[in-house]
């Protein structure tokens, strides 16, 4: 029966998605930032794991009395999460690495006051 | 100042509900939703992989090859923050050291570092249970790399930085994060052998619920697991290197 639970996965995922957004455009520090950008990719980790679930099946590993090829929640999206979440922990540091850079060199963190296109 | 762009924000924001509320009103309610795609291999992974998870059989075999793209992703952050962060650390030399030193005095007392570095052998174990059990339990390469670069830190957190750099010689972790790089591209090139397509499961499928179950799923697990880990520790080498540096040029 639809109602207004019923989409709360994917609203869920909006939700983050645009606090997140939000935070990127109105970030007064570079940290902060990085931050806001791992808030929006959030949001995909909800919306996938939303979509993969079932509800009273188990998870897709088929050992302990759970019979090999017996229905399971979505394994693929799982793969897809677990696979991304190692991988953006990396891309962050990548991103504050850039960050300590650019405060060494313009003495401040705040994406307003830092002038990239200077020589 | 931030006045047009908020505006400018919530904008966009209004209409990216509306398109949202749009595209999703008419898909089903996430319970509904049946992933033939998915279903198919829950179905197959025992029956043609002889493993029980079904993850670790889409992420090392089924698909192995967008596996390979996350990791040279990986790979290539862990280059570019390496870079960024190295360029003056080799003239600093001098100041890192002293303020290590002089952070060294800062931390743990011995009594509470010695209880710090008993726990480094079982986080190595730990480790190495989820990245070799990946095919048979939830586990493989991506969870148990990050969890034995957690080794390295307590390491840090126990003894500070100069005995961390002692003991974990940064070259050393540069060949190991080269070779879980080299090695899952090594491992889809042994399919060649048997004039199979790249990253083929070319090796015997071993017996259900053993460790050697999976062919090259363990194998590449195993790749992944060195890599992840290795990246780690140097990521936490290039920023403690930083952070003393700044801290001993205050």
């Amino acid at each position: 029966m639809a109602n207004a639970f019923t989409y709360a996965g994917y609203a869920t995922a909006a939700w983050l998605f645009l606090i997140g957004l939000y935070g990127v455009v109105t970030s007064r520090h570079l940290v902060h930032l990085c931050l806001s950008l791992t808030v929006i990719q959030a949001s995909t980790y909800v919306l996938f794991t939303v979509i993969g679930y079932r509800q009273g099946l188990p998870a897709p590993i088929f050992t302990d009395g759970i019979k090999p090829g017996a229905a399971a929640v979505d394994p693929v999206v799982q793969a897809l999460m677990l696979t991304d979440i190692v991988v953006e922990a990396t891309v962050v540091a990548l991103l504050l690495a850039i960050t300590v850079r650019i405060h060494r060199r313009a003495g401040t963190a705040d994406p307003n006051s830092v002038n990239i296109m200077q020589g | 100042m931030h006045r047009p762009r908020l505006v400018l924000f919530f904008a966009g924001a209004m209409g990216f509900v509306c398109l949202f509320v749009f595209g999703f009103t008419p898909l089903r309610h996430p319970r509904d939703i049946r992933n033939r795609y998915a279903q198919q291999i829950n179905t197959r992974t025992f029956a043609e992989r002889n493993i029980t998870d079904a993850v670790s059989a889409v992420n090392f075999d089924y698909r192995g090859f967008d596996t390979l793209g996350e990791e040279f992703i990986l790979f290539v952050s862990v280059l570019g923050s390496l870079l960024l962060l190295r360029m003056e650390a080799e003239r600093k030399e001098g100041i890192l050291m002293d303020a290590a030193e002089r952070s060294r005095d800062l931390g743990a007392s011995d009594a509470m570092g010695l209880w710090i570095l008993a726990m480094v052998a079982p986080k190595l174990v730990f480790g190495i249970y989820i990245v070799t059990h990946g095919q048979l339990t939830p586990g493989g390469g991506f969870q148990g790399g990050v969890i034995l670069a957690t080794a390295a830190l307590i390491i840090y957190c126990g003894k500070g930085f100069p005995i961390f750099r002692k003991m974990l010689s940064h070259s050393a972790i540069e060949i190991l994060e080269a070779l879980g790089a080299g090695g899952f591209v090594a491992i889809g090139m042994l399919a060649f052998l048997w004039h199979r397509p790249f990253l083929t499961n070319v090796l015997p499928l071993g017996k259900a619920h053993e460790l050697t179950s999976g062919g090259t799923i363990a194998l590449i697990s195993l790749a992944t697991g060195l890599e992840v880990s290795a990246g780690f520790v140097l990521l936490l080498y290039a920023f403690l290197q930083e952070t003393l540096t700044e801290r001993g040029e205050d």
